[in-house]
């Protein structure tokens, strides 16, 4: 579809037709024997007309942009269209003049015009170049346009694919481990063994259906990482202590779905299992003047190397709450020592999480 | 001296108890094999090897302070080293590479088996060079955060960052660091293959500098400088090592 029919282009188009078309009635009625009035009447038709026809200029600017056809052919295509249209609107002056001949104040108007067609002939074929480039500029504007939203798509696209992944994420190394403890148990604890295939379904089956949600309550996140915690606890025993602190009214508090799950991970992974005596992991959460503050704490080797606390899951935590908040929440980092912290805050947030 | 027989000393290193009560479990119908102890880390296990002597060793790659890769360093190459790993891409494939068997966990008594008897074939063969298997078992691009050293049975961590040069000495090297020198068997062309290029310089064919370290140059003689430490140390500088300290300074500006 013509680019010009669907915007305000044309008004804007039109609009710059008038300052031609003025130029054009004054050299028309200040040179030779044509009057003011003579030289509106014939003009102001003309270059409606001729006005609607640089319109048809649109098509041969498409089928030969700019940076796809060589030179010759481009100049080839346009003057020859220019030198015809122009030819053949000096026709229709002649044919309106001869109508306007009929009405008696302009009877001389054919004898008027006839000096003037070489600088009208001039004008239509200028006219119609100007309006190829018109038309060039907004071709580019338009392929521009086009091209950045299909960046922005694919960003989008690109992004909540990533979104996406990083929640699914489980981890390999947990999986392959925990099935191992389970296989110790089924000769020496069975009925523990039981319990850990449980805790471990149960763990999947959350971290599975929590893919499709925005939002769930913080009572949620925390019961899977309960699970979590539960099944790492049989692994390590007693090299792993846990302590929670939640505030019983910010359960129900709505964050994005294992906003804590990586923070917990990270804090076994890079924290717990590096070191042989273990130590311990401390949870909180506290709602307070509509912000929701939580902290994961936990003991670290200080000889263990920075490249490796700082894993994927802080990374990951930090881009969700990004995608999500915007700068209304913030996550901080901070080794002490022997302790490693991390602390969310972000907006306290109530209502479905359904939705 | 007879060998038949005799039975085979079994040394079982993870830092997990349960991964420890598997391996025991499924050495359990093997008369033919003692185990001599289980260590749940890596230092004890290096202790336990040297006051012990086993003739195979079960060996967690993960573990805490030194991994199964640092144990085999310590330790040398004379045991077979089964290896035990939950999931490691980068491990497996150096233990393809190098030959050497592992389990996966969970372990599965049929592998386990297979993994007995091609050990026990293996029994007098040399391990593959542990330095060369712990390059393979690094991902692509990253490079030693700390160096293992052992001196007797007493095992000390030196993080890169602390490394203030090294230097050649016939089959080994000396690490500087903290003003100690600490001798470990390995070939400065070895430890410079592990280390980060951006942060240290083979500076001359015997040493190796800390960037960080390097207070001035200084020329000395016709073709060579002097590189002073910060804490005053004076290291050669060849022509070629001079060229590579130059560009890697004027990368950093």
């Amino acid at each position: 579809m013509h680019p010009f029919l669907k915007h305000s282009r044309f008004g804007l188009y039109l609009l710059a037709w008038i300052p031609l078309v003025a130029i054009l009635i004054y050299v028309m009625g200040a040179r030779g024997k044509m009057g003011w009035a003579e030289s509106a009447g014939l003009v102001l038709p003309l270059c409606g007309i001729y006005a609607a026809v640089c319109l048809g200029a649109w098509y041969p600017v498409k089928g030969a942009p700019l940076d796809a056809t060589p030179v010759q052919q481009l100049a080839l295509t346009h003057l020859t269209a220019a030198a015809v249209l122009s030819l053949l609107w000096i026709q229709l002056a002649k044919g309106l003049a001869y109508v306007l001949s009929r009405v008696p104040e302009f009877v001389e108007i054919q004898e008027h015009l006839a000096p003037q067609l070489p600088i009208l002939f001039g004008a239509g074929f200028l006219l119609y170049l100007l309006s190829v480039s018109y038309h060039y500029v907004i071709f580019s504007l338009e392929a521009s346009h086009e091209a950045e939203a299909r960046v922005m798509e694919t960003s989008v696209l690109a992004r909540e694919a990533e979104l996406k992944a990083l929640k699914a994420q489980v981890n390999p190394h947990f999986l392959f481990n925990s099935l191992n403890s389970i296989s110790a148990l089924t000769s020496v604890d069975p009925a523990k063994a039981r319990e850990m295939c449980i805790l471990l379904a149960d763990f999947l089956r959350m971290t599975l259906g929590l893919g499709e949600k925005n939002v769930i309550p913080l009572g949620e996140e925390l019961s899977l990482l309960d699970r979590f915690l539960a099944i790492e606890k049989v692994r390590f025993g007693a090299r792993l202590k846990i302590e929670e602190n939640i505030q019983e009214e910010s359960r129900a508090l709505l964050v994005p779905p294992l906003v804590l799950q990586p923070l917990v991970e990270n804090a076994v992974v890079h924290g717990i299992a590096n070191l042989p005596e273990g130590g311990c992991i401390k949870l909180s959460s506290q709602a307070q003047d509509g912000r929701l503050f939580l902290t994961v704490e936990n003991s670290f080797d200080p000889e263990s190397t920075a490249t490796r606390r700082n894993g994927m899951g802080l990374v990951n935590v930090r881009r969700r709450l990004e995608g999500r908040y915007g700068s209304e929440a913030t996550i901080q980092a901070n080794a002490a020592e022997d302790h490693f912290r991390v602390e969310l805050s972000l907006p306290a947030e109530t209502g479905d999480a359904s939705k | 001296m007879s060998t038949t027989k005799k039975r085979l000393g079994a040394l079982i290193v993870d830092d997990e108890d349960l991964a420890r009560v598997v391996i025991r479990e499924l050495l359990s119908p093997h008369p033919e094999i003692e185990i001599l102890g289980e260590c749940a880390n890596g230092f004890e296990a290096v202790k336990t090897v040297a006051d012990h002597k086993p003739d195979l060793i079960f060996l967690d790659v993960q573990m805490p302070k030194l991994t199964g890769f640092d144990v085999l360093e310590l330790i040398g190459t004379d045991v077979p080293v089964i290896f035990v790993t939950a999931y490691d891409q980068y491990a497996m494939r150096a233990f393809d590479v190098h030959a050497v068997d592992y389990l996966l966990k969970p372990v599965g008594k049929e592998r386990f088996e297979a993994a007995l008897e091609r050990a026990k074939s293996r029994l007098g063969e040399k391990m593959p060079a542990p330095q060369e298997l712990a390059a393979a078992a690094r991902p692509p691009q990253q490079f030693l955060e700390r160096l293992v050293v052992k001196d007797g049975t007493k095992v000390t961590l030196i993080p890169v960052a602390k490394l203030d040069y090294a230097e050649a000495q016939d089959d080994y090297v000396a690490l500087a660091s903290q003003g100690k020198k600490h001798l470990k068997q390995q070939t400065i062309v070895g430890l410079e293959a592990c280390l980060d290029p951006s942060a240290f310089v083979r500076i001359h064919r015997s040493y190796i500098v800390n960037l960080e370290r390097v207070a001035r140059i200084e020329p000395y003689g016709k073709d060579s400088r002097l590189a002073i430490l910060a804490d005053g140390t004076r290291l050669p500088v060849s022509r070629t090592g001079y060229a590579r300290l130059k560009s890697l300074l004027d990368e950093r500006k």
